[in-house]
C-alpha cells in the first residue's frame, strides 16, 4: 500500500518536471510565492493570510470589549477605525456593536481557526510527517487556498458595506438575518457574508478531501497507520469531520440565499415586521438552527484536534518521552469525532424543540467528556517524570492543556440541557467557549508556530520574547475569561450592547472594566509575538537540521525548502515517532528512519 | 483624560517589556556560549519557567479565590419559582464536582511541570502506556457523569414536562414578542388563548388574535406580565417578526420565542415580588447597586448630567437571543403577586373582544392606522439608533 504511494508520488513528480529528481527548471516569482504548487509555500500562504485575520478579529473584539466596558463613551479610536457614519461622535453605533461582534466570532472561527490554523499545519506537516513529496493534488491545494483567500478577501470587503456587515451573529440566525427590515447588516452585508462563506467552504472541502487521500495513498514505506505522529491523526480525522459536515452548512447557507434573494420560505414563516405582514409561510428558523449546528459543532472540533494535535506532538518531544497511551489517544480522537457529529442539539435545548430531543443530546454531549478527559489524563501523565525543555511552544502546549481542562470543565453545565436554561446565551457561555476553543485553539496555533518555525522559515525564533509572549498570554486570558463566569451566572445575556439599561446589572460594571483591561494588555502583548514572527523571518538565527531533536519525518530533510522535500530517496520509516529517551539508546531520541538494533524490542504496545 | 490613561497604560506595558527582557537575558548569561543550535531552551531556561509554572499554579488559585470573593455574590441568589431549588442544587454539585476536578488537574499539570523541569543531567523515564491507568480514567468519568446525566434528566423531564393534573389548574399565558418590546395575553375566564396568527394585526389588535375564534373573545392583552404566586403557569411564545429568547433569570426559566410556531415553558411562581425585596441577598445586592448608582449620580451631577432613579428589585423578562440594533434593551417587568391581587388586578383590564369593539366605535377613519410596531420602541429615544432608517428599507423593499 504505501509502496506504491511511494512510487506514485514519484510518476507524480516527472508529471511536473522534466526529470524525476533534482533538475527543476527556474521558477518565475509568481510560480514560487503566489501561485505556487509546493504545500510549504502553501503552508506559509496560510499562514500569512490567517495572521492578517487574527489582526482584524482582535481588533474587533477590542473595540466592542471598550464599549462594553465604558458604554457610550466616544473614543477617538473607534472615529479612527470605524469612522464617522459607525461611530458618530466616536460613540459606537448599536448595530455596528452587533456587526463587530458578528464578524468577530466569523473571522475567528473560520478564518483563523480553521484555515489559519488547520489549513497551515495540514498543508505543512502531512506531507513532510508521512513522507511525501508533496500533497496528492498539488493544483487542487492551490486553488484551495485562493478560494480562501478570495472569501477573506470578499468578507472584509463586507466590512465596508454602507449599512453595515453582516449583524446577525456568527450564527447567522434567519430571520435576523434574511430581513434586511430586522437590522441593517442583513443587506448587502450578509449577502457578501455568504457567498464568502460559500467559497470558504469550497476550499475546505478541496483541502479537506486532499488531506484525506494524501494520508491514505502516499505514506512512506514502513509508515502505517500506527505509526502516524498523533498530529496527522488529529488533522487527518479534522478533515474527515470537515467534509463531512460543511457541505450541510454549505445547503443551509444557499437554502438561506434563496429565501433572501428568490422569496422561498425554508426558514422563515408568519412574520409582520415594518407594519405589514410578510408573504413566508411554512418555514421554520429551527432547521436552520438544525442544519447550521450540525455542521457548527463538529466546527468546534475542527477547530480544537488539530490543536490537539500539534500540542501531543510538541508535548513529547520536549518532555524527551513518548506520549502516555499513543492508542488511548487515537482512540479518543475517533471517538470525539464520532460524538461531535451527534451533539449538536445541546445549542438548542431552549430552541422549541421537542424536549425529549433535549434528554437524548444531553447524554450525547456529556459523553464527549470521556475521550476528553482521557486526552486530558494522558497529556499530563506525558509531563510526568518527563525532562520538561521549557520552550516557547512547550510552555503553549502545557497552557493549552490547563485551559482546556477549565473551559472544558464548564462543558458539564452547558451540556446539562437542565443547567443549561438560565446560563443558555450568557457570559458563561461566552467564557466556556472561549476558553475551550478560542484560546486553547490559540495556544495550539502558537505551540506549532514556535515550534515549527524553523521547518517553515529555515531560522528560529526569539525564545525570550517567546516567553514574554506566553506569561503575559496566559494570565490576561484567564483575566479576561475567569470573570465571565460569574457574569454569566448573575444572568447578563451575550450581545448586549450595553447593560446600563438594567439596573439589576449595575454591580457588573467594574468586572466588565477588568476584563476590558486583561484584553487589551493581552492584545497588546500580541505585538511581542508580531515583532517576533515578522523580525524572525528575515533576521531570525539560522535554525539547524533538528533543533529540537525530534523523531519525526520533517527534521530529516533540509533547511532549505526544496520541492520534494528530500533531495534522494524518501527515507524509510522503521519505528513509531515516540521512541524518547528509549533505554538502550545512547541519544534521547531515536528518529523513525533509524532501523530496529538487534535485538531491540518495541516497548509501547501497537 | 482618556487619552492621557492609554498614555500611561502604554508607557508601563513598555517598561514591563524592557524589564522581562532584561530579566530574561541575565538569567542566560552563562549559556550565551553554546551557540550550535540557538534559540533552545537551556537548563536555565527550564529552571526560570519550571518556577514560573509554579507560580502560575498559585496564580490560577488566588484568582479563583480573589474572583469568588469578590464576584461571588454577584449571582443571582433566591429562586423564585419551584423547580428552582433543584435547579440550584443540580447546578451546585456540577460546580463543586468540577471545582474539584479542576484543583486537582491544574495541580497535577502544573506540579509536574515544575518539578520535571529538564536537567542536562536527566533522562526522562520511558513509559508508553499503561491500561490500567487508561481503564480508571476512562471509567471514573463514565460513573460520575452517568450519575450526573440521570439526575439531569430527571430534573429536566420535571421542568420541561407539565403532568396534566397541573395543567388543568393552570394558567395560560402567552407572552408575545417583537423587535423591541414584549406583550402578554391572558386566556381570561375560559382558560383557553384564542387561536392568533400575525395576519390578523390590526389596529389595537396588535397581538394578531384571530377575533373570530370563541376562545378568543375573554382574552386580556397587558404589557406587564402579573403572575399568581403558587399557581402552574404555562406559558406559550409568540414572536412576530424574528427569533427572541424569553429569559427570566429569577424563575430560572428560558425559551426561545420564535416566528411561524409556539414554544412552551412553565413554572410554579412561589416567591412574591415583595417577599423577595425582603430577600436578604437580595436586599444585599440591591444595597450595593444603589451606593454604586448614587455614586454615578453624585459623578454626573458635577457634570451637569441627570442623577439615576434609585433601585428597587423587580423580577424581569428579558430577551436573550440576538434580534436587532435594541437587543439590549428589550425587556418587561413581571410582578408576583398573591392570588387575590392578582385577580383583582387581571379583572380590572378590558377583554379583547371589548377593546377591538371600542376601537371601532368612536372614529371609523382610524382604522387604517398601522400597528405601532417600532413606534414604542425604547425609552432612550437619545441613543443612536438605526429603527427609523429601517423603516424606509422596508418601504423600498415592498415596492
Amino acid at each position: 500500500m504505501s509502496a506504491v504511494g511511494h512510487d506514485e508520488i514519484h510518476a507524480h513528480d516527472g508529471h511536473d518536471n522534466h526529470d524525476a529528481h533534482d533538475h527543476h527548471h527556474e521558477q518565475t516569482f509568481i510560480e514560487k510565492y503566489i501561485f505556487s504548487l509546493d504545500h510549504k509555500m502553501i503552508a506559509k500562504q496560510y499562514l500569512l493570510t490567517g495572521t492578517l485575520m487574527g489582526i482584524i478579529g482582535i481588533i474587533m473584539s477590542l473595540l466592542f470589549r471598550m464599549q462594553i466596558a465604558w458604554p457610550e463613551e466616544s473614543f477617538t479610536i473607534f472615529k479612527i477605525l470605524l469612522g464617522d457614519k459607525f461611530a458618530p461622535d466616536g460613540v459606537m453605533r448599536n448595530d455596528i456593536y452587533l456587526a463587530l461582534v458578528t464578524i468577530h466570532g466569523t473571522i475567528m472561527v473560520f478564518f483563523v481557526l480553521t484555515a489559519g490554523l488547520s489549513g497551515t499545519f495540514s498543508n505543512l506537516l502531512i506531507p513532510l510527517q508521512i513522507g511525501a513529496r508533496d500533497m496528492a493534488s498539488g493544483f487542487m491545494n492551490m486553488l484551495s487556498y485562493w478560494m480562501f483567500f478570495i472569501s477573506a478577501v470578499i468578507m472584509v470587503c463586507s466590512l465596508f458595506v454602507e449599512a453595515g456587515p453582516a449583524s446577525a451573529g456568527w450564527t447567522i440566525y434567519p430571520p435576523l438575518s434574511a430581513l434586511p427590515q430586522a437590522i441593517g447588516g442583513s443587506g448587502l452585508g450578509m449577502t457578501l457574508w455568504l457567498v464568502s462563506m460559500a467559497i470558504f467552504i469550497a476550499s475546505s472541502l478541496m483541502g479537506s478531501l486532499n488531506y484525506v487521500v494524501t494520508v491514505i495513498n502516499l505514506r512512506t514505506k514502513g509508515m502505517s497507520m500506527t505509526r502516524l505522529p498523533l498530529t496527522i491523526w488529529a488533522l487527518f480525522v479534522t478533515a474527515v469531520i470537515g467534509i463531512v459536515s460543511f457541505p450541510v452548512l454549505l445547503s443551509a447557507a444557499l437554502l438561506l440565499i434563496m429565501d433572501r434573494s428568490f422569496g422561498t420560505s425554508f426558514f422563515l414563516s408568519d412574520i409582520y415586521i415594518a407594519g405589514e405582514v410578510l408573504h413566508y409561510q411554512g418555514g421554520s428558523p429551527v432547521l436552520f438552527e438544525h442544519l447550521f449546528w450540525f455542521l457548527g459543532h463538529p466546527e468546534v472540533y475542527i477547530v480544537i484536534l488539530p490543536a490537539m494535535g500539534l500540542v501531543s506532538e510538541i508535548m513529547t518531544s520536549n518532555a524527551r518521552k513518548p506520549i502516555f497511551g499513543y492508542r488511548a489517544m487515537i482512540a479518543s480522537i475517533l471517538a470525539i469525532a464520532f460524538l461531535s457529529t451527534i451533539v449538536w442539539g445541546h445549542h438548542m435545548f431552549i430552541s422549541g424543540m421537542n424536549p425529549f430531543l433535549g434528554s437524548v443530546f444531553t447524554f450525547t454531549t456529556l459523553l464527549i467528556a470521556i475521550p476528553s478527559a482521557v486526552k486530558a489524563f494522558n497529556w499530563i501523565t506525558t509531563l510526568w517524570r518527563g525532562n520538561l525543555q521549557m520552550n516557547p511552544a512547550m510552555l503553549f502546549s502545557i497552557g493549552f492543556v490547563s485551559t482546556f481542562i477549565t473551559g472544558g470543565l464548564t462543558g458539564i453545565i452547558l451540556g446539562d440541557s437542565t443547567l443549561d436554561i438560565n446560563v443558555h446565551d450568557t457570559y458563561f457561555v461566552v467564557a466556556h467557549f472561549h476558553l475551550v476553543m478560542g484560546i486553547s485553539a490559540l495556544y495550539g496555533m502558537f505551540a506549532g508556530i514556535y515550534h515549527w518555525f524553523p521547518k517553515l522559515y529555515g531560522r528560529m525564533m526569539n525564545k525570550t520574547l517567546g516567553y514574554i509572549h506566553f506569561w503575559v498570554t496566559a494570565i490576561c486570558a484567564y483575566g479576561v475569561f475567569f470573570p465571565m463566569h460569574f457574569v454569566g451566572m448573575a444572568g447578563l445575556p451575550r450581545r448586549y450592547y450595553t447593560n446600563t439599561n438594567f439596573p439589576l446589572f449595575d454591580d457588573l460594571a467594574d468586572v466588565n472594566i477588568v476584563i476590558t483591561m486583561f484584553a487589551l494588555v493581552g492584545a497588546a502583548f500580541q505585538l511581542v509575538f508580531l515583532w517576533n514572527f515578522f523580525y524572525s523571518i528575515f533576521k531570525g538565527k539560522k535554525a539547524i537540521q533538528n533543533p529540537w531533536r525530534a523523531n519525526t519525518l520533517e527534521w530529516t530533510t533540509p533547511v532549505e525548502h526544496i520541492h520534494g522535500n528530500w533531495p534522494g530517496e524518501i527515507p524509510e520509516v522503521y519505528r513509531w515517532p515516540y521512541d524518547y529517551s528509549k533505554p538502550g539508546h545512547d541519544d534521547d531520541f531515536v528518529p523513525q528512519t533509524v532501523p530496529m538494533k538487534e535485538g531491540e524490542e518495541e516497548l509501547h504496545h501497537s | 483624560m482618556t487619552s492621557l490613561l492609554v498614555i500611561v497604560v502604554l508607557v508601563l506595558l513598555g517598561i514591563a517589556i524592557w524589564q522581562l527582557t532584561k530579566i530574561f537575558h541575565l538569567t542566560q548569561v552563562g549559556a550565551a556560549t553554546y551557540n550550535e543550535n540557538p534559540e533552545v531552551a537551556t537548563d536555565r531556561d527550564n529552571n526560570v519557567n519550571g518556577y514560573l509554572m509554579f507560580g502560575f499554579l498559585g496564580f490560577i488559585y488566588i484568582f479563583t479565590i480573589y474572583s469568588m470573593m469578590k464576584w461571588g455574590d454577584l449571582l443571582l441568589g433566591t429562586p423564585a419559582s419551584e423547580h428552582g431549588p433543584q435547579y440550584d442544587s443540580l447546578m451546585s454539585i456540577s460546580m463543586w464536582l468540577i471545582g474539584v476536578v479542576q484543583v486537582l488537574t491544574q495541580f497535577l499539570l502544573h506540579y509536574f511541570s515544575f518539578i520535571n523541569r529538564g536537567r542536562k543531567d536527566r533522562k526522562a523515564f520511558y513509559y508508553a502506556d499503561n491500561d490500567k491507568l487508561e481503564f480508571i480514567w476512562t471509567i471514573i468519568p463514565v460513573i460520575v457523569l452517568a450519575g450526573l446525566i440521570l439526575y439531569g434528566l430527571y430534573a429536566w423531564t420535571n421542568i420541561m414536562f407539565i403532568d396534566e393534573e397541573a395543567k388543568e389548574d393552570a394558567i395560560y399565558v402567552e407572552v408575545y414578542a417583537k423587535q423591541f418590546n414584549w406583550e402578554v395575553r391572558y386566556a381570561g375566564k375560559d382558560g383557553k388563548l384564542g387561536k392568533a396568527n400575525v395576519r390578523y394585526i390590526e389596529g389595537v389588535n396588535t397581538l394578531g388574535v384571530d377575533m373570530g375564534d370563541a376562545n378568543a373573545q375573554d382574552d386580556i392583552q397587558a404589557s406587564e406580565l402579573h403572575l399568581p404566586k403558587g399557581k402552574q403557569i404555562i406559558f406559550k411564545f409568540r414572536s412576530q417578526d424574528v427569533l427572541h429568547s424569553a429569559y427570566m433569570p429569577h424563575f430560572r426559566a428560558q425559551m426561545n420565542v420564535v416566528p411561524g410556531m409556539v414554544t412552551q415553558f412553565g413554572f410554579v411562581p412561589t416567591v412574591t415580588t415583595d417577599e423577595m425585596r425582603q430577600d436578604p441577598s437580595i436586599m444585599k445586592k440591591v444595597a450595593h447597586i444603589n451606593e454604586l448608582r448614587s455614586k454615578k449620580s453624585a459623578e454626573a451631577a458635577a457634570t451637569g448630567g441627570a442623577a439615576l432613579e434609585p433601585y428597587t428589585f423587580d423580577y424581569l423578562l428579558l430577551c436573550n437571543k440576538i434580534c436587532g440594533a435594541s437587543h439590549y434593551n428589550m425587556q418587561m417587568k413581571v410582578v408576583v403577586e398573591d392570588e387575590a391581587t392578582f385577580n383583582k388586578w387581571l379583572s380590572a383590564k378590558q377583554t379583547l373582544s371589548a377593546a377591538v369593539k371600542e376601537s371601532k366605535q368612536p372614529a371609523a377613519p382610524a382604522a387604517g392606522e398601522a400597528a405601532p410596531a417600532t413606534a414604542k420602541d425604547s425609552t432612550n429615544t437619545a441613543k443612536p439608533d438605526s429603527t427609523a432608517t429601517k423603516m424606509t428599507v422596508a418601504q423600498v423593499i415592498k415596492k
